[in-house]
Parts: structure tokens; C-alpha cells; sequence
């Protein structure tokens, strides 16, 4: 089984300095687009590879791509990676980063070329000081090589790339939000269209791409459509980086092929549930997914096939509630960390999703009435898609629609016996 | 007043940006890196800097959750109290915690020592629960193990 993004990745030992990047094939993909290919065969070739963007959309890369302008004069482009990693129980961008920087700096050069951008960012959370670190580093050592700069290995290309460390929001991770972040201002979303492939950072087209989106590209470019396709046996290409956390054995990540059961990712990688503790639920790919339960271990973990199953891939890495957590307690927790982070732009959003935690929090203190379950049922759809202005509150909602659906009778108990159930098992309100 | 040196930093970033207000949240990192917060007098020696008025500044500074508009102790403690670090008893944590420095999310110690943060997801799931202090990143704690880790900060 190939693994292209954690091949070279190993916990005992630093990342790869360039030497050893480079003795390992690194930098060969680039050598190869500056010789031998164009910009617009580039994005020919990720777009026929059927990569999804790995952020927790999964729109096809090398479209997005296609949507900036080429040859119309313009002279300042830009290109950059969404290292703002803060998805709730999403850790797989920070092995990327800290295991081998110079996997991502090789594919921005790449799909920056692609664009013909010549400014490229790494937009960075702040709390990741070692990927800081090592990625700086990383980026030292190519511009020493002339792999970053101006006339890049004779081929007339120029790219500058700056670290940009963010100062904490979860909405920065929304790429015109992040895009306002960058210009110094608030980090609310924009409205689209314009979309940043036409009109991005300081008005000029961009791209914004999850660093597993681009720490793709160079193994694309290297071995070509048909090769990333083959890896996944489903309907999405490539591989996942996929993870589990929670009271599982091993809790962990893990490339695999696109597509791996969760039944694979729950009973085998993740070693089963710790004894003591039974499975009730995960959402499969951070916090603004809905839950699966057990009727769904044998679902294919890629984009088609868990939307088919009401819940969406989201970051791959799944959050696994046990029985000894309490639904309302564990939805509780979600609804503050949306409504902290909700950035007040729109109203649904900044008011509905504090209402939702209150309510929440009055059914974990027992003081919950019967028809709140009804008004929660109420919130979903007004917090849903098409009535707010970003994602944000949508996803917030789709946790909690799915709580309401498969732990009901829990949601329930809470309102009959006028407490949480689980209050002597799990700690304090 | 800015110190030549904040000025120094200050204009290295915004020789980066094509508009000098792009380069306030770096300015407002730079002063908070020297000073430790932002306060209302920091605030407007960097609006005025930047050529932007102090309540333009500081909306964009009120709106970053490591942007410290009031004073902080000397060591920062941020504990991440997202989901999976919620169902792996960060709550045993915050107890420990709150009992042995005697104070609650956003508070300092009497002694300046320590203020203690909520924080969101440190994307450590898999090692959770997980903290931080100052830069230092603390992964698989237990209740055990935090005496230890403070001792370490003075």
C-alpha cells in the first residue's frame, strides 16, 4: 500500500533537511514542471486526478484552479496554504507540517506556478510553534538552493513565500475570511462572487489550498492522473489522512486509501473502543460533521459516500463518543466552541448559536423544558444552509441536528429526570 | 510611544505588504511580544503608527483571541477545552488547576505569576487532554503531571 504523504514522515527522527529531501526524489516534481511542463498542463494534470481539496470541502483542486484568470496582463497573483488547522479534533495538517515542511514548500512552488502566482503565504496557527519553527527553517534552506526567489533553477520563475502566523480565530480557516486576516482587518467572511480565484488577497486572484491538498501535488506531478486515481479502490481519488480520537485504544492517524471503512479506522488502527467503554458515535471529520453510529461501520469514508450517508468527510478525523460521555454534555461542549468563534458578522450566527448553548447547558443542569427539544429542532434549520453567510453556523448545526436523531431518548432523560444522567460519570457543569 | 526597536520590527512587516494598515496585526504582535498585553495607551501609539484610528485598531484587536487587551500574568497557561480533550477529562485539569493557583479561566495569580486560558482545539486529539504553557505544548496530561510542568515556570 502506498503511502506518498507519510512516507518519509517519522516521529523518531526531525523532518527531512533538503539534502535528504532531495536523496529521497524531492524536488524532482518541480525540476520537471519548470523544464518540461506549462502552467496550464499542470492544472490539467491535478485537475484529471481527481484531487479534492482535503480542508473539508472537496471541490476538485485543479478546477479551483482553472478559475483564475491566465494571460490577462495581471502581474500579481497569489497562492496560499491554509495551515490554520482548528477544526475541533483535527490533527492531521500539523504531522504534514512538523514532518516533512519541505513536501508542502515543493508542492506551493508547484501549484503556484500553476496559477503563475509570485507571492505565496503559509498561513499558520499560532499555537503550531514547532511546524513554525520547522517550516521557516525548511523555507531558509530553499531559498539557499534556489528553489524559492527570483529566476527559480534558471527556469525565469520567480516566488516569494512568508510565513504568516495567525493570533487565533477558528474562522480564519474560511478562506475569505483568512484572505481579511492577511489584509490586517477582522476576519469575517466576504461575499461570493467575487470568488479569491479572481478577486482574493488585496483584490488580486488567489488561491487558497489545505496543506494535504498540496502536499499532494508534487507525487501527482511526479507519477501522473492515473496513478493518484489508482490508489483509492472507491469513487474519490488519492490517499486520506485519517484520524481517531477519543476513548479508543490507539488513538492515531494514518494515510490510507481514500475510501477506508470506518469499521477499519474505529476496530483495526484505532485498536477498538478502551475497555470499560462502548461506542455510541463519531463525527467523521471534525466538529461541523454529523454524527455516524454503528449502522454506518461499513460506509466508505470518502466525500460521495459519506454525504450518502447524511454526515460529510469533513478533515477525516473522526471524534468517537462513548458511552460514558454524554451526548447533551459533548454537543454542549461543540455549541460553545461555535459560539466563541462565531465572528458576529451575520445574525443567525451570532445570536442563534449562544441561544443554542444555553439551551444545551439548561438541559445539563436539569432545568431543561419539553419543548426545548423543539426549539433545538427549530435552530437547526434557521442556523442551516442558505440563511447564514459563511458555513460557520450550519456546521455548528449539523452535529446537533444528528444528536437530536440517533440520542433522543437521551436528550429526553435529560428533561424527565431533571438532571444529566451522566453527572456522576463525567466530571462537572 | 513605540521604542525604536518596536519601530524597527514594526517596519521590516510593513515593507511586506502593499497597504501599512495589512501589517497591523504583526505591529499589534510586535508591542504585545515586548509589553506582554496591548493596553489603551500601547493601542493608540500603534493606530497612530499605523495610520488608522485607535477603534479601527482596536476592532481588529478585540477580535483575535491571543490579542491581550488587559495585562496577563508572566507565564500563560491555555487549556484546551475542545471536544475531545472534553471527553478525555480536561475538567480534572481545570479542578486541579483552579484549586492550586485559585483562579478561573481569565484570571491572573495574585503573584503575576500565571493567567489561565480556555483555549480551543491545539490539535493534539490524539494525545489529548493537551495544554500549553507559553510556547511549550503538553500532550497525554494528567492530574499528576501538572505540579511538575508549573514548577517549571516562575
Amino acid at each position: 500500500m502506498e503511502t506518498p504523504l507519510t512516507q518519509h514522515i517519522s516521529s523518531s527522527r526531525p523532518p527531512l533537511n533538503l539534502r535528504d529531501y532531495e536523496q529521497v526524489g524531492g524536488y524532482q516534481a518541480l525540476r520537471k514542471v519548470l523544464k518540461s511542463m506549462n502552467p496550464s498542463e499542470v492544472t490539467k494534470t491535478v485537475q484529471e486526478s481527481d484531487l479534492k481539496g482535503r480542508g473539508g470541502a472537496g471541490f476538485n483542486t485543479g478546477m479551483k484552479w482553472s478559475f483564475v484568470p491566465m494571460n490577462d496582463g495581471e502581474t500579481t497573483k497569489y497562492l496560499i496554504a491554509n495551515a490554520d488547522e482548528m477544526e475541533p479534533g483535527t490533527f492531521k495538517d500539523r504531522l504534514l507540517l512538523e514532518g516533512n515542511p519541505h513536501q508542502l514548500i515543493e508542492g506551493m512552488i508547484i501549484s503556484a506556478f500553476a496559477i503563475q502566482a509570485n507571492i505565496s503565504y503559509i498561513f499558520l496557527r499560532w499555537a503550531y510553534k514547532k511546524a513554525a519553527r520547522l517550516v521557516r527553517h525548511a523555507m531558509d534552506e530553499a531559498y539557499a538552493a534556489g528553489y524559492l526567489g527570483r529566476n527559480i533553477l534558471n527556469s525565469g520563475y520567480n516566488l516569494e513565500m512568508y510565513l504568516h502566523t495567525g493570533v487565533g480565530r477558528y474562522i480564519c480557516g474560511e478562506e475569505t475570511a483568512l484572505l481579511n486576516a492577511l489584509e490586517g482587518k477582522r476576519a469575517t467572511p466576504r461575499t461570493k462572487p467575487p470568488f479569491p480565484q479572481v478577486s482574493g488577497l488585496f483584490g488580486k486572484p488567489t488561491i487558497v489550498n489545505n496543506v494535504e491538498t498540496l502536499c499532494n501535488i508534487p507525487h501527482i506531478v511526479n507519477n501522473g492522473a492515473d496513478w493518484f486515481k489508482a490508489l483509492s479502490p472507491g469513487s474519490d481519488a488519492g490517499t486520506k489522512l485519517y484520524g481517531v480520537s477519543g476513548r479508543v485504544n490507539n488513538p492515531g492517524l494514518w494515510e490510507l486509501p481514500m475510501g477506508t471503512t470506518m469499521r477499519e479506522l474505529i476496530e483495526e488502527r484505532a485498536g477498538g473502543m478502551k475497555e470499560g467503554y462502548q461506542f455510541r458515535g463519531a463525527l467523521p471529520g471534525g466538529a461541523s460533521t454529523d454524527f455516524l453510529v454503528e449502522q454506518h461501520f461499513d460506509i466508505k469514508m470518502d466525500y460521495k459516500s459519506v454525504a450518502a450517508a447524511g454526515s460529510r468527510l469533513g478533515t477525516g478525523t473522526m471524534i468517537v463518543l462513548d458511552d460514558r460521555t454524554c451526548p447533551v454534555g459533548f454537543v454542549h461542549n461543540l455549541e460553545h466552541f461555535f459560539a466563541q468563534e462565531s465572528c458576529g458578522w451575520c445574525t443567525p450566527c451570532r445570536e442563534g448559536l449562544p441561544w443554542t448553548e444555553k439551551i444545551l447547558l439548561s438541559l445539563e443542569k436539569g432545568q431543561g423544558r419539553p419543548e426545548d427539544l423543539k426549539l433545538l429542532a427549530i435552530h437547526t434549520q434557521f442556523l442551516g444552509p442558505g440563511n447564514t453567510f459563511c458555513a460557520l453556523a450550519p456546521g455548528a448545526m449539523e452535529p446537533l441536528q444528528s444528536a437530536l436523531k440517533y440520542f433522543r431518548e437521551d436528550f429526553e432523560r435529560h428533561i424527565n429526570e431533571k438532571k444529566c444522567p451522566w453527572v456522576n460519570n463525567h466530571g462537572t457543569h | 510611544m513605540l521604542t525604536a526597536e518596536e519601530i524597527t520590527e514594526i517596519d521590516h512587516e510593513i515593507a511586506l505588504v502593499p497597504l501599512r494598515r495589512a501589517a497591523c496585526i504583526e505591529a499589534l504582535k510586535i508591542v504585545q511580544q515586548h509589553r506582554g498585553w496591548i493596553s489603551d495607551e500601547s493601542l493608540r501609539a500603534i493606530a497612530d503608527y499605523m495610520q488608522m484610528s485607535p477603534e479601527e485598531l482596536d476592532s481588529v484587536a478585540t477580535f483575535y483571541n491571543l490579542v491581550f487587551r488587559k495585562p496577563v500574568g508572566r507565564n500563560i497557561i491555555l487549556l484546551c477545552d475542545s471536544i475531545t480533550c472534553y471527553v478525555m477529562g480536561y475538567d480534572k485539569l481545570y479542578e486541579h488547576l483552579r484549586g492550586k493557583l485559585q483562579i478561573s479561566f481569565g484570571e491572573t495569580t495574585a503573584d503575576g505569576r500565571f493567567t489561565l486560558l480556555p483555549n480551543a482545539c491545539l490539535g493534539t486529539c490524539d494525545h489529548a487532554p493537551a495544554l500549553m504553557v507559553n510556547n511549550e505544548l503538553y500532550r497525554n496530561v494528567t492530574r499528576d503531571d501538572l505540579d511538575g510542568i508549573l514548577d517549571g515556570y516562575k
